[in-house]
């Protein structure tokens, strides 16, 4: 599959992909390394993988990260409640602890959790390892590991090697630094906001029945908020929300409406204090200059 | 991975084109990206597939590749086109054979740690006699014989003048970092004592207890420690005590696993990176430098706000204690330091404010920065010498 390809199949599955991010996906195939995503909270890094999984008719494995995320949440974990029942019925037939332990110890016991999944699939899954640098430095060191080997070892049953190689995506948000091994070992892409084109497209796309000069106005005024200082930015998600909004309400032309352009603003703004900031009289400059 | 990369024709890259690859992998090098074989030989194999064959394509493709953070991905196409495209460059006639190596416009050799904004510094630097600048002090404090180090730690930062003495002082703030950091940890453990039950082991332990949980086997709360930011006062007011603390922030960076230190006078730098250097001296000459930078106002007020807009999410967490150090002598406006002090207040678990000037007799916060800030502070406290630093530990401690 070359990069156009990539290009038409996305738009295909609903994703407004810039040339940038399709010849990223290309080269993942290519190269066979896994793509980590930066970008600040809400441009859409996790579509990215949901759309790939989309373009390869693959299932999409996630792995939300978290501090204190240890390998038996993300990796596998023992069915303790059924090991039990088997040690208290297998007693009672009266065969000896050995074959017991053998026994509680095989594959029917194993609960897969979504890094050993990825690795067990028929078909190479899409792995999303979601937020990465909220898992601790030991997690990343182990992730690493099984990128690179793509095989793991349970202590009580052996080595799993992987039946297919998962394509692998991750993102972070930049609350932690991620460390130059596991940088070096991804292919990288920043996912910035999208520019007012792009995201008037993906507006038109994603919200059914809107016209595409109101999703232009809309992708503009969006585009102005985000400049002013703000602590929490818009994200495409809530430009979409707000142009679900606003469509639903029957508003066609946003100089027309200004009262409900501010009304209906809290779906861009997620703070009191932005709330605040972003009064009547900004809302209209910002409406003068855009739409 | 071991990336079999699909290299159908590799060999097919004639060598002036792999000379000219090679050297532009060897240009992002000296700009700081971290270049490894593996990278050179994925970019052989992109550039034997069709796609190579359109720059803009080519270009898009090397950025994901040879980019590992936001700031490689900032300036990429610069680098990029400046080496395959000419764009910018003063001599543009060079055969097209010959390799970037004396063609390259972009920084070469620029110091890799240093952030961006503060490249434009030389390098090397004179190492400063610290004993020129502050002979302003009367040297009261310097005395000999076997206690030495103990007057050290009573001494006022502006006395301790010569090298020696500066180096000794160093060292105990970096003992001092330490200390602190060990603190934090004890009473963290302390406090989290609740203990989860290791099911996988427990089990795994009790098979031959047939099931019954006779031996346990605990799980314990890992330790989180706390994350300090410092912002240290660099202006001319601080003149006399920056050289100290700046060597107090190479302790601290250098002892905590998770600290973050900026330097501000009218504007504020990021400075963890230089003080991650592994040569202390070289770290600390470095920042001497930035922090001597425009010996004129403060601007506490502005440094916060671009503190607060750039910084403050990516390095404040939950755990995150500030620790500004400042006299407080602000040249911008009170009402935007307060505005700042209380959206910054709201972010962080405590602010400590550490004040050289309240280890001098009669003083009253009276500079109206200093007004202005007090309301949003946790702890203001007095940071004339190292005892003073000292009494800090226990509160921090508490945190």
């Amino acid at each position: 599959m070359n990069r156009n390809d990539i290009s038409d199949r996305l738009a295909a599955v609903g994703y407004v992909a810039d040339r940038d991010i399709a010849t990223a996906l290309w080269l993942m195939e290519y190269l066979k390394r896994p793509l980590l995503l930066e970008g600040e909270a809400g441009v859409g890094k996790t579509e990215v993988a949901k759309s790939l999984a989309a373009v390869h008719e693959a299932e999409l494995i996630r792995l939300q990260c978290y501090e204190g995320l240890d390998q038996n949440a993300a990796l596998y974990e023992w069915n303790y409640q059924r090991q039990l029942l088997a040690i208290k019925t297998r007693e009672g037939v009266g065969e000896n602890a050995n074959a017991i332990e053998e026994h509680i110890f095989s594959e029917r016991y194993l609960l897969e959790r979504p890094l050993l999944a990825a690795i067990r699939r028929e078909k190479p899954p899409v792995l999303l390892v979601d937020e990465v640098d909220r898992a601790d430095e030991e997690f990343e060191a182990f992730l690493l590991e099984l990128l690179s080997d793509f095989q793991v070892s349970i202590p009580e049953l052996g080595t799993i090697k992987a039946t297919s190689i998962p394509r692998v995506v991750l993102t972070s948000n930049g609350t932690r630094e991620l460390s130059d091994a596991l940088r070096r070992r991804c292919l990288y892409h920043y996912v910035d906001f999208p520019d007012v084109d792009r995201e008037a497209r993906i507006i038109v796309t994603k919200t059914p029945g809107i016209d595409a000069a109101l999703a232009l106005q809309i992708a503009r005024m969006v585009s102005a908020v985000r400049k002013e200082d703000l602590r929490k930015v818009p994200g495409v998600a809530e430009t979409l929300d707000w142009a679900a909004t606003l469509a639903g309400l029957g508003v066609h032309d946003l100089r027309q409406e200004s009262e409900a352009v501010y009304e209906t603003m809290i779906c861009l703004l997620k703070t009191h204090e932005d709330r605040a900031r972003l009064t009547r009289e900004v809302s209209e400059r910002l409406l003068g200059k855009v739409a | 991975m071991i990336a079999a990369a699909p290299s159908p024709s590799v060999a097919s890259i004639g060598r002036p084109m792999r000379e000219r690859l090679a050297g532009f992998a060897r240009t992002l090098r000296d700009n700081g990206f971290k270049v490894g074989l593996a990278e050179t030989r994925d970019a052989l194999a992109i550039l034997t597939h069709s796609l190579a064959s359109r720059p803009t394509s080519l270009k898009s493709a090397f950025r994901s590749l040879f980019c590992a953070t936001h700031s490689d991905w900032e300036r990429f196409d610069e680098i990029f086109d400046a080496y395959w495209l000419g764009a910018g460059m003063r001599q543009v006639r060079t055969l097209a054979g010959v390799a970037g190596e004396s063609r390259i416009p972009v920084r070469r050799r620029a110091d890799r740690t240093l952030s961006p904004g503060l490249l434009g510094q030389p390098d090397h630097v004179e190492r400063r006699n610290d004993g020129d600048g502050e002979s302003a002090a009367d040297g009261q404090a310097r005395r000999e014989g076997a206690s030495r180090s103990e007057n050290l730690s009573s001494a006022d930062f502006r006395h301790i003048t010569s090298p020696d003495d500066m180096a000794q002082a160093q060292a105990l703030a970096k003992r001092l970092a330490r200390v602190m950091r060990a603190r934090l940890i004890r009473r963290e453990q302390i406090r989290r004592r609740g203990r989860r039950l290791d099911l996988r082991r427990t089990i795994h332990r009790n098979v031959s207890h047939g099931g019954t949980p006779v031996e346990l086997a605990w799980r314990r709360r890992k330790i989180k420690p706390l994350r300090l930011v410092v912002l240290l006062d660099a202006s001319g007011s601080m003149n006399l005590y920056t050289a100290f603390f700046v060597r107090f922030l190479h302790g601290v960076v250098d002892a905590f696993r998770e600290a973050e230190a900026f330097v501000f006078h009218t504007r504020l730098a990021h400075v963890s990176p230089s003080l991650r250097d592994r040569d202390a001296m070289r770290a600390v000459d470095k920042l001497s430098l930035m922090a001597q930078g425009i010996g004129g106002g403060t601007r506490i007020g502005e440094s916060l706000a671009t503190f607060n807009r750039w910084h403050a999410r990516r390095v404040i967490n939950s755990r995150t204690a500030m620790m500004i150090v400042s006299d407080g002598y602000d040249t911008g406006e009170p009402e935007q330091l307060a505005e700042e002090m209380r959206r910054l207040r709201r972010r962080c678990r405590k602010i400590v404010w550490l004040n050289p000037l309240i280890g001098w007799r009669d003083y009253t916060p009276q500079a109206r920065g200093m007004q202005a800030a007090l309301p949003y502070v946790d702890l203001f406290a007095p940071a004339h010498n190292l005892e003073s630093l000292a009494a800090l530990e226990p509160y921090l401690a508490r945190l």
